[in-house]
């Protein structure tokens, strides 16, 4: 099946019928290994087994970015190729993204009280982190309040291209200006400087979160597809009742 | 074994309760979401208004061959 086949909603719809559970299931078995992982995992040498909240916050952080990536994807698929699906997958990927940020906002202050010995600092990780909490706010509220969906389609698409401008700002923040937060030690050039007895669960978990992206971000395109018929469905109601 | 978390457990349990609420209250909306619309799909479709790709399949319908028992 092409890309191509599935600018048909239909044949999406029931791809995604197939897929979901097959990767609710992987979803389920990589957070029970993640999890077990991080139970027999060492605390560390200086944060102690506050180290544990890394393991829920990196791969939050990350996929944060990961959405908002999809979502940029989308928007060109929307403005450059007019793909149907391509709106659908932007507008159900933003609240997925929304709580996956907000998620490490929460537990990224739940590790700077301990650690730092503040929930927050205007920081400019911190700040960069939080715009693009209220970005994702924002294009919902785009999305809610333009009710045709072509039109508000395409002023989400341009407004998600504005803000990924954001998004090499998060990343390099942290080597461009000198912030509380710690430079990135698991992308780098030079490789991780994660000791492996804590990059294993780390990075099972950040598969495990990243499945249920995957599986939320299908169930919520259905919900989207299903959403636009009903709201056809219901036009035409309305124009055979005129 | 909160105890085992040290002095700091209370900020590691929470962050996990955030995580579990986080990932729990998406799950729940797109399951609850797609039943209230699946509900209302049906309701719509009982009062025979259909969708136009599915009308086209209904008028070609006939002109399919069917297959006979044996």
């Amino acid at each position: 099946m092409s890309l191509v086949d599935l600018a048909n909603p239909t044949r999406f719809l029931a791809l995604a019928g197939r897929l979901i559970p097959w990767l609710a299931g992987l979803t389920l078995a990589l957070f029970a290994i993640g999890l077990a992982l991080v139970t027999r995992s060492p605390a560390d040498y200086l944060q102690g087994e506050t180290v544990r909240i890394m393991y829920i916050h990196v791969p939050a952080a990350w996929l944060s970015m990961l959405t908002y990536g999809i979502m940029a994807v989308s928007a060109l698929g929307t403005l450059v190729w007019r793909h149907p699906l391509a709106d659908v997958a932007a507008r159900a990927a933003a609240p997925i993204g929304a709580t996956f940020t907000a998620l490490a906002l929460v537990t990224g202050s739940l590790w700077g009280r301990p650690m730092w010995g503040t929930y927050w600092e205007w920081d400019a990780r911190l700040t960069s982190v939080l715009v693009l909490f209220i970005m994702y706010l924002g294009l919902i509220a785009l999305w809610r309040t333009i009710e045709d969906p072509t039109r508000g389609a395409r002023a989400a698409a341009i407004l998600i291209l504005v803000g990924t401008v954001n998004l090499p700002i998060i990343k390099f923040s942290v080597d461009w200006w000198n912030t509380l937060h710690q430079p990135a030690s698991v992308f780098r050039i030079d490789g991780p400087t994660i000791d492996t007895a804590m990059l294993l669960p780390l990075a099972v978990m950040a598969f495990a979160f990243t499945a249920l992206l995957a599986t939320l971000h299908l169930a919520a395109m259905r919900n989207e597809i299903l959403r636009r018929r009903i709201r056809a469905l219901g036009l035409t109601a309305a124009g055979a009742a005129r | 074994m909160i105890a085992a978390l040290g002095p700091y457990a209370g900020f590691i349990l929470l962050s996990y309760g955030a995580a579990a609420v986080a990932a729990l209250g998406l799950t729940l909306w797109v399951v609850l979401d797609h039943r209230r619309l699946q509900n209302t799909l049906a309701a719509l479709e009982a009062r025979g208004l259909t969708r136009r790709s599915a009308r086209s399949a209904a008028r070609l319908a006939p002109e399919t061959p069917q297959e006979t028992p044996t």
